[in-house]
């Protein structure tokens, strides 16, 4: 018997509200499968199935406010009978104020699945704004607390890597294009893996590193408020790949239309304003992570080469480390690995 | 406007209110910065050359970057290409002739 729960999309997040099933008894489902959506401070998310199986008992209802690992679902195992499983687990009746889930007949169940705003009985974007905003303002307030933070900067010449991206996309069609944001990424994920004080999870006082890069990519919603949705191995990915990867999670970030797993288990946070913000950006780390990169806007600046002043783009990188974690040098072992990357393009 | 601009304004329009639904076209100012006033990244402009690609067939190079930068000069270099495409030989402009 598999139990499907409420997952956890950050350290600030205590509950959520249940808005919708997207699946029905005795339907079999996937993983990844989208099996429910519930209305949080980061907007609606569609749950996934984290395991394959066949669904027994729907135990969650709309409207309910559910804590982060409730049981929402029971599902059969493979080799289980989904009817004994629902018949042999504690009624839906036995949850807070819940009455048993009507079964959707799947006409009902695709007519249910309607652009995003009307499904969510939480409200529009308008209304789910100061939710946002108190959740920002909770996980920060609780980092400028907690960690003891330092902070670190270095120029990076991107000249090189411009050049050759350049030249790389001159052949390409638009939807092909490698943008900086990506190779970026990529640079810094690398460099990371070289420096595990800096990836991973600070938990009750002990240091758990992390082996893989997962980058949570801060990002601006129109309209205000901003979300963290997550590139699993940023560091593994060919760059076309990761490109894909972090253009469709951005997509669906900014559509309202992010999945669980866009919002798990990343182990650092890469800040990046892009070329219509400032030269640089000092981020705060999202506890529990004990690191924070920024990248500030690209530009075309005096660099100095071989003695000769000259105007080349460069980028202000920065690093926030948890001082508890983690000491300055790391971090700067970390910048100049950084720009050793962006130095060679063609080897991200 | 010519008849190709008629075309890619509309195109530019439509695109537009997948990427920046609340944006009000006939507020922005045509000969500044479009990425500035509506506030586009990367992300978005690369989405926005995708979604012309697709509509008018008319593919933006990055070299051309510099010379889309407002509304009215991506709409010139859209409707000059899609006017070539649509009928080789002839210029773009109400001038144009065999």
């Amino acid at each position: 018997m598999i139990e499907l729960t409420l997952p956890s999309f950050g350290a600030d997040m205590e509950d959520a509200v249940f808005v919708e099933w997207r699946v029905q008894p005795g339907q079999a489902v996937r993983r990844g499968d989208i099996a429910c959506v519930v209305e949080t401070q980061k907007g609606a998310i569609d749950v996934e199935a984290w395991q394959a199986g066949t669904v027994a008992s729907l135990l969650a209802e709309p409207g309910q406010t559910l804590p982060v690992g409730q049981v929402l679902a029971r599902l059969a195992d493979e080799g289980e009978d989904w009817q004994a499983v629902a018949a042999a687990g504690p009624a839906p009746a036995a949850m807070p104020g819940a009455a048993p889930a009507p079964a959707m007949a799947p006409a009902v169940a695709a007519a249910a699945a309607p652009a995003r705003p009307a499904a969510a009985p939480a409200g529009p974007a308008a209304a789910r704004a100061p939710g946002m905003r108190a959740a920002i303002a909770a996980a920060m307030a609780r980092s400028k607390r907690e960690i003891p933070h330092y902070y670190l900067r270095q120029e990076v010449q991107v000249e090189t890597a411009l050049a050759w991206l350049e030249a790389a996309n001159a052949s390409l069609p638009p939807a092909r294009r490698i943008l900086f944001a990506a190779l970026a990424l990529k640079a810094v994920a690398l460099a990371l893996r070289q420096t595990p004080q800096l990836v991973g999870r600070l938990v009750e006082g002990r240091f758990e590193p992390a082996d893989a890069v997962h980058v949570g990519m801060v990002t601006a919603l129109r309209g205000g408020g901003l979300v963290v949705p997550t590139v699993h191995e940023a560091h593994r990915l060919p760059l076309p790949a990761l490109m894909e990867a972090l253009a469709d999670v951005l997509a669906r970030a900014r559509r309202g239309t992010l999945r669980s797993s866009d919002l798990a288990d990343s182990t650092v946070t890469l800040t990046q304003l892009g070329d219509l913000g400032a030269d640089s950006v000092h981020g705060v780390i999202y506890p529990p992570q004990v690191a924070i990169v920024g990248l500030g806007r690209v530009a075309a600046r005096p660099w100095v080469r071989d003695g000769q002043v000259v105007v080349a783009r460069t980028v202000h990188a920065t690093l926030a480390g948890d001082h508890r974690v983690s000491d300055g040098l790391v971090g700067a072992r970390f910048l100049g690995l950084l720009a050793e990357g962006l130095e060679h393009p063609e080897a991200l | 406007m010519t008849e190709a601009e008629t075309i890619a304004r509309r195109a530019i329009a439509d695109a537009l209110a997948g990427i920046a639904p609340e944006a009000e076209l006939a507020q922005v100012d045509p000969a500044r910065s479009l990425r500035a006033q509506l506030e586009l990244d990367s992300f978005d402009f690369l989405n926005l050359l995708v979604e012309l690609h697709a509509r008018l067939g008319v593919e933006v190079p990055e070299a051309a970057y510099g010379q889309v930068d407002g509304l009215d000069a991506l709409t010139r270099y859209l409707a000059q290409r899609l006017a070539q495409r649509l009928a080789p030989g002839r210029s773009a402009g109400p001038e144009g002739g065999p």
